[in-house]
């Protein structure tokens, strides 16, 4: 017995909604398989993972919380990939947006109006931007694989920030920690009553609603413009789109810009929400969880936001299995990966279905 | 001053060894014609596995095969998924990098903290005692030995030898490969597998002898410079060695400098390897001429037989 894939005459769209949710199962029962060869009651491990963290307000609130950077990046990216533009250096754009609108409390501690949060923003998307048009230029100036470019941007930003905290931005009455001073009134994200507190109460930040209007943008843009119409032939039949007339060169820099951009953006976010200073370690990796978040998200915006929830809950479930179960946090970042390779396998049954052969060749069935 | 630049010569070979293991076994992966993002992950199991096996058995020896296994294992998965599956190279090989991350940080938990066991150097009476020359060439651990006979066995392999032909062939044409009856997916296999072993090796000399310790994301991008070496090499086995060298000498130069206490902040010297590696890319693949000669017409392409 062999097995082989054999092509569609079309591809399915039965699979192409299924498959996310299929890698998603998948991906659950191989959890429960990990947990049950830890000695751990599968079921009840997998409730404290993946459903726990839906049960309580503070909860949500907290999924919220961390599905906003990466309903952000993994937008971004799901647009980059369907162009087929490999950003992969989101983290390091996440770094540089966080480094640059952090220059505000620091040089301008002073600086307190309604106009400080906007210049932040801006300087947060800038400095993503301009982050991920390293790897835009050096593909389009030099043929530079951007894959490898913006990789090592990421180790690059990170030392510099590093540098930046322990060195010329450390907070001088910070008792030597590595960290600027803590950002202060305009300088945080407002937040809002989502839910009023008779059933909830549920607080989002802006950050939260700057990710959802990202995402419908983005998908609109995606669905219903000239431009969204050129970047999905460009990743889907890039002959058919040179000889549309569409530029690559500008493809690559909309992508990089947009996809370094809306990290920047997350990146900002982050340092004026949750973490309230610039440190090293401003984000756990959202900028590596988001390209699982693009796929998930089947490389449409829509689809990532919705993605950004699922990533969310391994994030929090991680957090409270470590508690609950005495498991490591670290448990989750193997969720993530597994899950993507589930993903992945599952997308191929889109275009292929699979068959089991015997062991003798057919040469009667087919074309010869 | 002869003891100094004896030492740091040393250290830049254990810097090398590692980007050398690493880099010629993505060489003959994308000679075949498939392109794995993963090594930095399959290092990274490769350096738990190879601590945790070490530190079990006190044997290094034993972690150095455990490393060697564990690599070829999780390229297996890559390979299931990119060639039976047919599924995206670049996403499957980033998936690879995460979950093997992921997988070696949550293996390595236990040994944080724990004493490695070391790799030792071989001891040759009389050779590895000749000042200055012995050292160097006769008194290094097994690995870097191992390091050049795989790269001269490389070498052999796919520029004399029938097999490499078939290598080449199949990630040149995998088309063509395919009408002569050769199994594209069968050799991809085998040249998949091979790049794990040798990124497993490389990831547990990193945890075996560079640094015999057990540290989260010890692997620092070294899988990425290896993929980058890949294309500096243009694809040909000893330039490799060049390249990995030249990034060996770069990181401990940095470290040198650092002990210098000159007024660079140490953070910029630790950012050098990458920065470096950003501006080889670009001086390599500023020569167009030279990547189309080179780079295998196949890589990163799905291939699916036509029956």
């Amino acid at each position: 017995m062999r097995l082989v894939l054999e092509k569609r005459a079309e591809a399915s769209g039965r699979m192409a909604i299924l498959s996310p949710i299929i890698a998603i199962l998948l991906t659950l029962v191989t959890g429960g398989i990990i947990f049950a060869l830890r000695g751990l009651n599968p079921f009840s491990a997998l409730y404290v993972f993946f459903v726990e963290p839906l049960t309580t307000a503070w909860s949500i609130e907290q999924l919220i919380v961390k599905a906003t950077p990466l309903a952000m990046i993994g937008a971004g990216l799901a647009v980059s990939y369907m162009a087929n533009v490999w950003n992969i250096g989101a983290e390091g754009q996440l770094t540089a947006g966080a480094i640059l609108g952090s220059a505000i409390p620091v040089f301008f501690p002073e600086f307190q109006s309604p106009f400080t949060l906007v210049v932040m923003l801006a300087l947060g998307i800038i400095g993503g931007m301009a982050w991920a048009s390293i790897p835009a230029f050096l593909k389009n100036r030099f043929g530079t694989n951007e894959i490898l470019t913006s990789l090592m941007l990421v180790y690059v930003i990170q030392l510099v920030l590093d540098w930046l905290v322990r060195g010329p931005w450390r907070d001088p009455k910070g008792y030597n920690f590595p960290k600027t001073i803590a950002f202060s009134d305009w300088q945080m994200l407002p937040s809002f009553q989502l839910i009023p507190p008779s059933i909830g109460p549920i607080y989002v930040n802006l950050g939260a609603i700057l990710a959802v209007i990202a995402v419908v943008a983005l998908a609109f843009m995606m669905g219903r413009t000239l431009k969204g119409f050129e970047l999905r032939v460009q990743g889907v039949a890039p002959r058919a789109g040179r000889f549309a007339g569409f530029s690559r060169e500008k493809t690559v820099w909309f992508c990089f810009l947009l996809s370094g951009g809306l990290a920047g953006l997350a990146g900002i976010c982050e340092v004026m929400s949750t973490v309230g200073q610039l440190q090293p370690g401003i984000s756990p990796g959202y900028g590596f969880t988001a390209i699982i978040v693009a796929f998930l998200g089947r490389l449409n915006p829509i689809g990532a936001l919705v993605a950004a929830f699922a990533l969310a809950i391994s994030y929090l479930g991680g957090e409270s299995a470590q508690v609950a179960l005495g498991i490591s946090d670290k448990t989750a970042r193997v969720f993530q990966g597994i899950l993507l390779f589930y993903i992945l396998a599952c997308d191929s049954l889109i275009l292929y279905r699979l068959k089991f052969i015997g062991r003798t060749p057919q040469l009667a069935e087919g074309r010869a | 001053m002869n003891e100094q630049l004896l030492s740091v010569i040393l250290t830049i070979i254990t810097a090398s060894t590692p980007l050398l293991l690493a880099a010629i076994g993505e060489l003959v992966v994308e000679r075949s014609g498939v392109l794995n993002l993963g090594v930095e992950g399959m290092m990274a199991v490769g350096a738990v596995s190879g601590f945790g096996a070490a530190l079990l058995t006190g044997n290094p020896y034993v972690g150095v095969l455990a490393a060697l296994f564990a690599g070829a294992l999780l390229s297996l998965l890559f390979g299931f998924l990119t060639l039976t599956m047919v599924s995206n190279q670049v996403a499957t090989g980033l998936a690879l990098t995460l979950l093997g991350l992921g997988t070696a940080g949550l293996m390595g938990e236990a040994f944080v903290g724990q004493p490695g066991v070391h790799l030792e150097r071989l001891h040759v009476p009389g050779l590895s005692d000749i000042p200055f020359i012995g050292p160097i060439l006769f008194g290094q651990d097994l690995m870097v030995y191992l390091s050049f006979a795989i790269v001269a066995g490389v070498s052999y392999l796919l520029f004399r030898s029938k097999a490499g032909l078939i290598i080449r062939a199949v990630g040149d044409s995998h088309q063509s490969a395919h009408a002569l009856g050769y199994s594209v997916v069968g050799v991809r296999y085998l040249c998949v597998m091979f790049g794990g072993a040798c990124s497993g090796l490389a990831g547990g000399y990193l945890s075996l002898a560079y640094t015999p310790q057990w540290v989260e994301n010890m692997t620092a991008g070294r899988g990425w410079i290896a993929l980058a070496l890949v294309v500096f090499s243009s694809w040909l086995p000893w330039r490799i060695v060049v390249g990995a060298y030249l990034f060996g000498t770069i990181t401990v130069m940095g470290f040198s400098l650092q002990a210098y206490g000159i007024g660079i902040p140490s953070q910029l010297l630790s950012a050098l390897p990458y920065v470096v590696t950003i501006l080889v890319l670009v001086l390599i693949s500023r020569n167009r001429a030279l990547m189309r000669a080179n780079t295998p017409a196949c890589l990163g392409q799905p291939f699916v037989p036509d029956r």
